[in-house]
C-alpha cells in the first residue's frame, strides 16, 4: 500500500503537528471549551510528555467526555459485572464492555440487544435526532455480527398540553418511523410517558435486537499487524461536530469554516445497504474486526479497535473520503456522520472485500494499517498529527468518584405519603361514591400516560419481516428468530421515574421487576438485562446519590433474579435549567421462548373464561398513577418489590403455559387492576364481569386500592373452564395467591359489580382517543 | 398576480440523502460530469395585489421561522415574480 509514499515536494499545510506541539509547549489550547478540566488536560500532557496537538486534543476531549468515557458512572457500573454468579454467566457469550452483550438462546442461535440514549440531539432537532438514534443502535447490533431484527423506543416527553411538546412528539415519532420503516425493521414496542420534568429535556432511548449464529460473532478489535483499516459506508461530513469548531477556528482564520452544526442527518437507505453489505462481508469471512462509527467517529473507532486488539494503528487521515473538502483534520476525527463502519481486513482478503462492497455500491477507502506497536499514529499527508497510546484515549480515561449527597428534599418527599397529604387528611378516596370512583377509572385510562399509544405505534411498522409475534399494546414485543423451529425472543422495557424519584434503589428494582414480569406473561423465560440510565448532572451530588442507589438496586435485583446485565448506556446532564429529570433508569429484559406459537396473548378472546388475579393487593398508592392523575400528588414510598416472589410467579406462568392452561395473561403495573382490566377487555373487544369484594376482603384493602394500587407481583390471567381445577391447583401448589375475580362474556360491556357498567365502544373511545386528540 | 418565491436548501455541510440518491442515479445513466446534486424546495406565496418591500421582508422572516428548519436548512433566496 502506498499510504505514506512521498509524491510531491513537502509543503507544510499549517495543521498543528506533533512536532509543532513538542516545539511550542506554551501554546494556549482551548481545552476548557472542549469540556476538559484543568487536571484532565494536565494528564494528557503527562501521558504524551508534551502538549497535545490540536488533533490529539480533539480526540482526548471527545473520548474523555462523559458520553464516551463513562467517567462518573464507571465505578458504579462495575457492580453489574461483579454481582453475578457463574450460573448467571452461563448463557452469556459477550458481556459488558463490547458494543452490545450477546446471549446464547440455544439451537446454535445467539441474540444481541442494547438500548442507547439520543436525548439531547432529539430536543434540538427531534426528527433527525430520533432517526439517527435508531440508526446508531442498529449499527451497534450489526457490529456484533448480527442481523438486526427489531427495534423499540423508550420515550419521555414534557407535559402534553405544553405547545413545545407537540413539536418534539411529532418530530421524534416521525423520525423513528421514517428510519425504522425505511430499514424494514419492525418496531415492537417501548414506552411513552409525559411529565413536565422532561419539558426541556425529552428522553429518546432506542433499543435494537439482532440475531446471529454462534460462529458469526464479531468483535471490535484490531490485533493482527499488517491488517488493513478500511473506512466504508457514507462519506465523512461536518455532522455533529458543533463543539470542535473552536479548534477549527484556531487552525483556520476567522473567515474559514464557521459554525458547524451539532446535528446529524441520517440516511436509512444507505444504512440498509450497509447492513446487507456487512452481513455479506461477515459471511465471506473477510473482516477480522469491525466497529461502527457513532459518537466520536473516527477518534473512537481507531482508538478502540487498537486498544481492544492490544495492537497499534497507523492512519493516513487524508485518505478518508469526505463530503466536504474544507474539513480540517480535527473535524474529520470528531465528525459523527452517520452510516459509516470501520473494518479490519487482512491484506489477502482485500480483493474479496472490494468485490463485496463494490457490489453493494458502498464507498470505501483504506485509511491505515494495524501495527505491532502500542501506538496510534495519524498522519495528515506527510505530517504526523497524532501519536498516542491508544488505550489512554479509549479505555484509560479519567474515572471519578463524584461526591454523593442524600437529597435535602428526600425525607420530606417520603414523609408526604397519600395518607397524610392534603393537610394531614390523606388524598381523598371516593370509596363510597360509586359514580365518582367509576369516573376516576375513565379519567385514569384516558389520561395521556395510560391512554392507548396506538396513535404513536400505528405510525411504526410492527409486522414487517413477518416474524413479529407480539407488539404494542402487548406487554412485551416478541419476534421469531428461527423460521424452522419457531424459537424466538421477547423484550420488555420499563422505567418509572416517579417511583425512582421517591426511592431510586427501589425504583430501579421496580423497573426490573416490571420488565421481567412483562416478559414472563408473554410466555418467554427472562434471560438477560440491558439498561439505559437517564439522570441529571453527575456534578450535582444529589443526582449522583440517585445514580448510586439506582445502579445498586438494579445490580442487586439482577442477582436476586439470577439474570445478568449484558450492557447498557448512561445518559447524564438531563435537566431543564438546573432542575434534573426524575431519575429514569430504563431497564430492558430479554426472554427466550422455544416456539413463538406458544406465546400467551395479553387480552381476552373467548367468552365464558374465568378471570383470576394472581398475587396480593396492598394499599400501595404512593407515587401511583391515581395519585398523579386524580390528585396531582407525588410523595411517600414506592411499592415493595419481592423479587423472589416475582421469580416464583414467572415460573408458575411458564408452567401453566406449558400445560396450555392460560388463555391470556397481563401484567398489573401502572394504574393497577383498573388499567389491566380495561386493556384486557379492549384488546380484542371481549366483555367481562368483574367483582372487587373478594379482593377487598381477602387483602384488607378498600375499593380505591383494589382498583388502583400498584402492588407488584400481580398478573391477571384468563382460563378456560375446563382447565380451572388444574390451574388453581398449580397456583396453590406453587404458593401463588390466586383469586377468581370475574368471567368474560359476549355482552359487549365491562361491568365492575357495584361500581359501573361501560359499553366497550365508549370505553375504547375514551382509552384510544386521547393521543390523537392531543397531537393528531 | 405577483408571488414571492422562497427557496430553501439543506445546509451545505449536512448530508442531503435525496440529492445523493439522485446523483447516484444520474451517474448510472451516464451523466458522469455532474459531481453532486443537492435538492431543496421552492415555496410560492401568492398575492392578489402588488407586492411591497414589507411583504418581502415578511416572507424572509416566514421563510426562516416557519417554512424552513433553521437547524438543518437555510433560506437561500427570496425573490418576487410578476406575471
Amino acid at each position: 500500500m502506498a499510504l505514506f509514499k512521498k509524491k510531491t515536494p513537502f509543503v507544510p499545510s499549517g495543521v498543528d503537528t506533533t512536532a509543532n506541539a513538542a516545539a511550542t509547549p506554551q501554546k494556549e489550547q482551548p481545552y476548557a471549551l472542549l469540556g476538559l478540566k484543568d487536571d484532565e488536560y494536565n494528564r494528557i500532557r503527562e501521558i504524551l510528555g508534551r502538549r497535545p496537538s490540536s488533533s490529539e486534543l480533539a480526540m482526548y476531549s471527545v473520548m474523555w467526555s462523559e458520553h464516551c468515557s463513562y467517567k462518573s458512572s464507571k465505578i458504579y457500573l462495575r457492580q453489574f459485572g461483579e454481582k453475578v454468579t457463574e450460573d448467571m454467566k452461563k448463557h452469556l457469550m459477550v458481556g459488558m464492555g463490547e458494543n452490545a452483550g450477546v446471549v446464547d438462546i440455544g439451537e446454535g442461535w445467539a441474540v444481541t440487544f442494547k438500548v442507547e440514549s439520543h436525548n439531547h440531539p432529539s430536543y434540538i432537532e427531534p426528527f433527525q435526532g430520533a432517526a439517527t438514534g435508531v440508526g446508531g443502535i442498529v449499527r451497534d447490533i450489526l457490529t456484533m455480527g448480527a442481523r438486526p431484527i427489531a427495534v423499540m423506543d423508550q420515550l419521555r416527553f414534557g407535559a402534553p398540553e405544553n405547545p413545545d411538546t407537540a413539536r418534539v412528539v411529532h418530530g421524534v415519532v416521525d423520525g423513528i418511523s421514517f428510519y425504522g420503516n425505511c430499514l424494514g425493521l419492525p418496531n415492537i414496542g417501548g414506552e411513552t410517558v409525559f411529565d413536565k420534568v422532561y419539558q426541556g429535556n425529552p428522553l429518546v432511548n432506542a433499543l435494537s435486537v439482532g440475531a446471529l449464529r454462534h460462529e458469526d460473532l464479531k468483535l471490535a478489535k484490531a490485533s493482527n499487524p499488517g491488517d488493513l483499516v478500511i473506512l466504508f459506508g457514507a462519506r465523512t461530513g461536518a455532522d455533529g461536530i458543533g463543539g470542535v469548531s473552536v479548534l477549527a477556528s484556531e487552525t483556520f482564520d476567522s473567515t474559514g469554516p464557521s459554525r458547524r452544526p451539532a446535528v446529524q442527518v441520517g440516511d436509512p437507505f444507505a444504512e440498509k445497504v450497509l447492513i446487507e453489505c456487512c452481513l455479506e462481508l461477515y459471511a465471506a469471512q473477510v473482516v477480522a474486526g469491525i466497529q461502527d462509527l457513532g459518537g466520536a467517529g473516527i477518534s473512537c473507532a481507531t482508538s478502540e479497535l487498537a486498544s481492544n486488539g492490544g495492537a497499534g494503528m497507523r492512519v493516513q487521515l487524508q485518505h478518508v473520503l469526505k463530503r466536504d473538502e474544507s474539513l480540517t483534520p480535527e473535524e474529520i476525527l470528531m465528525s459523527e456522520s452517520q452510516e459509516r463502519m470501520m473494518g479490519v481486513v487482512p491484506k489477502k482478503h482485500l480483493k474479496a472485500f472490494e468485490a463485496i462492497v463494490n457490489k453493494w455500491e458502498v464507498e470505501y477507502s483504506v485509511i491505515g494499517e494495524v501495527i505491532n506497536e502500542d501506538r496510534l499514529y495519524i498522519n495528515w499527508g506527510e505530517e504526523e498529527i497524532v501519536n498516542v497510546p491508544p488505550r489512554t484515549v479509549a479505555h484509560d480515561g479519567p474515572v471519578y468518584e463524584r461526591p454523593v449527597a442524600y437529597p435535602a428534599y428526600q425525607d420530606a418527599l417520603n414523609a408526604n405519603n397519600v395518607h397524610v397529604a392534603a393537610n394531614g387528611n390523606g388524598l381523598h378516596r371516593q370509596n363510597h361514591n360509586s359514580s365518582e370512583l367509576a369516573a376516576q377509572v375513565v379519567q385514569i385510562i384516558s389520561s395521556p400516560n395510560q391512554a392507548d399509544k396506538g396513535w404513536i405505534t400505528d405510525q411504526y411498522d410492527r409486522y414487517v419481516g413477518g416474524n413479529t409475534a407480539l407488539a404494542q399494546p402487548d406487554d412485551s414485543g416478541m419476534v421469531r428468530v428461527s423460521e424452522t423451529t419457531g424459537l424466538g425472543i421477547a423484550i420488555a422495557t420499563d422505567a418509572n421515574g416517579r417511583f425512582c424519584q421517591l426511592d431510586p434503589y427501589q425504583g430501579a428494582k421496580l423497573a426490573l421487576a416490571e420488565a421481567y414480569r412483562n416478559v414472563a406473561v408473554s410466555g418467554a423465560s427472562p434471560m438477560a438485562v440491558t439498561n439505559c440510565l437517564n439522570f441529571g448532572s453527575p456534578e450535582n451530588p444529589e443526582v449522583m446519590w440517585q445514580f448510586k442507589q439506582a445502579t445498586a438496586g438494579l445490580a442487586d435485583g439482577c442477582l436476586e433474579l439470577g439474570i445478568p446485565v449484558t450492557g447498557g448506556n448512561v445518559s447524564f446532564y438531563n435537566q431543564t435549567g438546573d432542575v434534573a429529570i426524575h431519575p429514569t433508569p430504563v431497564v430492558g429484559v430479554l426472554g427466550v421462548i422455544d416456539d413463538v406459537a406458544r406465546r400467551i396473548p395479553s387480552g381476552w378472546q373467548d367468552a365464558g373464561h374465568n378471570i383470576y388475579l394472581l398475587g396480593v393487593t396492598k394499599d400501595e398508592l404512593d407515587g401511583s398513577v391515581w395519585s398523579e392523575v386524580v390528585h396531582g400528588h407525588l410523595g411517600g414510598r414506592p411499592p415493595v418489590v419481592d423479587l423472589a416472589f416475582e421469580k416464583q410467579l414467572a415460573e408458575a406462568i411458564a408452567a401453566a403455559s406449558e400445560q396450555g392452561l392460560l388463555a391470556s395473561a397481563h401484567d398489573l403495573s401502572e394504574a393497577g387492576l383498573a388499567q389491566a382490566v380495561a386493556e384486557c377487555t379492549l384488546r380484542f373487544g371481549m366483555g367481562a364481569r368483574i367483582w372487587l369484594n373478594e379482593i377487598c376482603e381477602r387483602d384488607g384493602v378498600d375499593r380505591t386500592a383494589a382498583l388502583f394500587s400498584e402492588s407488584t407481583g400481580r398478573v391477571l390471567v384468563s382460563v378456560g373452564r375446563e382447565d380451572d381445577v388444574k390451574f388453581v391447583g398449580l397456583c396453590e401448589a406453587r404458593g401463588i395467591p390466586v383469586l377468581r375475580i370475574g368471567v368474560t362474556d359476549n355482552s359487549g360491556e365491562l361491568e365492575i359489580q357495584e361500581l359501573a357498567t361501560w359499553n366497550l365502544a365508549d370505553l375504547g373511545a375514551a382509552h384510544k382517543g386521547t393521543l390523537a386528540e392531543l397531537f393528531g | 398576480m405577483p408571488k414571492i418565491i422562497v427557496e430553501v436548501m439543506p445546509k451545505e455541510v449536512l448530508l442531503d440523502p435525496q440529492g445523493k440518491a439522485v446523483a447516484n442515479s444520474l451517474h448510472r445513466t451516464g451523466h458522469k460530469d455532474i459531481t453532486a446534486v443537492r435538492i431543496g424546495k421552492r415555496i410560492e406565496l401568492h398575492f392578489d395585489r402588488p407586492v411591497t418591500e414589507a411583504d418581502v421582508a415578511a416572507a424572509q422572516k416566514i421563510g426562516e421561522s416557519f417554512l424552513s428548519n433553521a437547524v438543518i436548512e437555510d433560506v437561500v433566496a427570496v425573490t418576487v415574480e410578476d406575471n
